[in-house]
């Protein structure tokens, strides 16, 4: 029994125990209302009239409801659509590479008779403690790999995540090694063991890990802003946030669309591509949140 | 291919039969962390004999070794220039604002989460808080545009409402200091919470028990079981935060910021320096020396923390 089950069970309450209540009660409340207040926020000005926004700003309720922002990105959706293509594009095969990598290092690494483990692991910490910085990955990138305007570019700086390799390796370790040592005797590879008994026995790890991953490659615009200059390979993230700073990607849909720039309802049309480029995250949000818990804690306990 | 390829690098670190031994053991198993290795020096170890830039000229068409040589022109220029002392100020002050203010909260948060009543209710308020981790910093600079743009901004609305006079934001640089401190907590409570509240619920429930035995008010023991139980973890995250002292979350700054040249002198951090000087291509030795200067502090700080911590009671380093 935990203790909060314990105190819930307690009829008796003492004073201190109810102003602590309200104490926690209060602050939560004001933290939960100030973290999705921004994301209503962003819902309703997606919603609202461009003239409404331009005369009164900002409310949690459409003053004067409209859905002309989605009406225009959707009546032109080439863009968002190709920039959908380049997100999934990414995060799949990121997500699929960066997963099995990660698993089957991480499988070595959990490996007790595996000598150099240890040796291996600081070799993989060692970068988090030290490395060159944007600068020299971005020239190395650059001058001598020639990725920029390339897919890769956008792929490879997040398929190896030290911290998740980790975290894998504590859930790979809580596997008995007699399994492997039983399936050894029956003749199995290393590679066979690895993919027939570790992955199916790490699904929740997989899963933990997987997601992680994928909300990185969901979420990233940085990789292309400084990889990929050809609009027509922009992730949604990094296409948005063009959308947000740059005019040159309103006078796009304004040119594609037909209508002139001066009318184009920019406020609520960045609200708009705010909510479609964020969504799906929000969508699954609830299904996915308790992985991600799981993964914080398991890395929380190893430190 | 792959074992061709690693054997290099390899043989130079450990040159005896042991290695070998171990090798054509568990050849399977080397195969296997191959990719990962390799991965790992192409993206991080190859990448960070860029660092020798600068100690250089750098000049793209000659590359990065056949640059010519300038000793410490680069440091010397950045620093004496004041950048060095602007950035490295901004880094640090942010870092350590964020860093109290945002492990504070989010020690408040996993106290409350884990001691309250209403199994639903703390249910809601955790997912609530945890909502923001999940957003990109995109989305953010987004609701800060929202919220603080001079015309239709809902801060201004607000104070609209009121009847008093809109305030541009972006013409009053330190007002940003409390915007990015309270955003990066709104992004990062929910997150650092958990790691809290898996600190809290490893506490053995009989401590607990006994205190209430003994009579002890909630205030009481949180003060004397929760906090003290919670003390390594909260040592482990200072740690991993004063190690990246130098280091600014470039994605925060430069969605909250942006191209703002206004809010450079309370606002520009190393990494956001970096950064622009890449994109006009100008100053490549001296980004080169600041990054230098970032990295190797870094690693420095970190270390000496590290075996401070491991003096004072082992369990508590790193590594």
């Amino acid at each position: 029994m935990s203790y909060s089950t314990l105190v819930n069970n307690r009829i008796r309450m003492s004073k201190s125990t109810i102003i602590f209540n309200i104490i926690g009660y209060s602050i939560l409340s004001v933290l939960a209302l100030l973290c999705i207040f921004p994301f209503i926020m962003l819902l309703s000005g997606s919603f609202t009239a461009e003239q409404s926004i331009a005369q009164y700003g900002y409310g949690i309720i459409p003053r004067e409801f409209s859905t002309n922002a989605y009406d225009l990105l959707f009546k032109n959706p080439g863009e968002i659509i190709h920039a959908y293509g380049v997100t999934i594009f990414i995060t799949a095969a990121g997500t699929f590479f960066g997963l099995f990598v990660t698993s089957m290092t991480a499988y070595v690494l959990s490996r007790q008779d595996f000598k150099y483990r240890n040796g291996f692991s600081f070799f993989f910490y060692f970068t988090t403690l030290f490395n060159g910085g944007t600068l020299t990955i971005y020239i190395f990138f650059v001058k001598y790999l020639n990725l920029k305007d390339s897919y890769l570019a956008l792929i490879l700086p997040l398929l190896i995540n030290v911290f998740y390799l980790l975290i894998m390796r504590s859930f790979m370790a809580s596997i008995p090694s007699s399994i492997i040592e039983s399936a050894k005797i029956d003749g199995a590879g290393e590679f066979l063991i690895y993919v027939r008994l570790i992955l199916p026995l790490s699904k929740s790890g997989l899963t933990t890990i997987g997601l992680f991953i994928l909300l990185g490659y969901w979420n990233d615009w940085y990789n292309a802003m400084l990889y990929i200059s050809d609009y027509k390979m922009y992730p949604l993230q990094y296409m948005l946030y063009n959308m947000l700073s740059a005019t040159e990607a309103i006078s796009r849909i304004s040119s594609s669309s037909g209508i002139e720039i001066s009318n184009m309802p920019a406020q609520s049309l960045k609200m708009a591509m705010a909510v479609i480029a964020t969504g799906p995250v929000l969508l699954v949000y609830p299904f996915v949140q308790k992985y991600f818990v799981k993964g914080i804690t398991i890395g929380a306990v190893k430190g | 291919m792959q074992t061709s390829n690693r054997e290099p690098e390899r043989v130079g670190i450990m040159k005896n039969h042991q290695f070998l031994n171990e090798f054509n053991k568990n050849k399977a198993l080397f195969i296997m962390i191959a990719p990962a290795v390799l991965l790992t020096i192409i993206l991080s170890y190859i990448p960070m004999s860029g660092l020798v830039l600068a100690f250089k000229n750098f000049r793209y068409d000659l590359g990065v070794f056949g640059s010519p040589w300038a000793g410490f022109e680069n440091f010397k220029y950045f620093f004496l220039s004041g950048t060095g002392a602007r950035v490295t100020f901004n880094t640090i002050f942010y870092n350590l604002i964020n860093l109290i203010t945002s492990q504070f909260l989010s020690m408040l948060v996993a106290i409350f989460i884990t001691e309250i009543f209403g199994k639903t209710y703390k249910k809601i308020c955790q997912s609530l808080i945890f909502l923001p981790y999940f957003i990109s910093w995109v989305i953010v600079g987004t609701f800060i545009y929202n919220i603080f743009n001079y015309e239709t901004g809902t801060f201004n609305s607000i104070l609209k409402f009121f009847n008093m006079e809109p305030i541009n934001m972006y013409s009053i640089p330190s007002a940003w200091v409390w915007i990015i401190m309270i955003f990066n907590s709104w992004k990062w409570v929910g997150y650092n919470s958990i790691i809290y509240m898996a600190a809290i619920t490893n506490i053995d429930a009989e401590c607990y028990e006994a205190a209430d035995i003994d009579g002890a008010n909630i205030f009481q023991k949180i003060r004397s079981i929760t906090f003290p139980s919670i003390m390594p973890t909260i040592i482990v995250m200072l740690l991993l935060n004063v190690g990246r002292i130098l280091r600014g979350d470039f994605q925060m700054f430069y969605q909250i910021v942006g191209n703002n040249g206004q809010l450079y002198n309370t606002t520009d951090v190393i990494d956001t320096f970096v950064f622009r000087s890449l994109l006009t291509s100008s100053d490549m030795g001296m980004t080169a020396a600041v990054s230098f200067y970032q990295s190797v502090l870094c690693l420095v700080i970190i270390l000496a923390v590290n075996g401070i911590v491991k003096r004072v009671n082992k369990e508590y380093a790193l590594f």
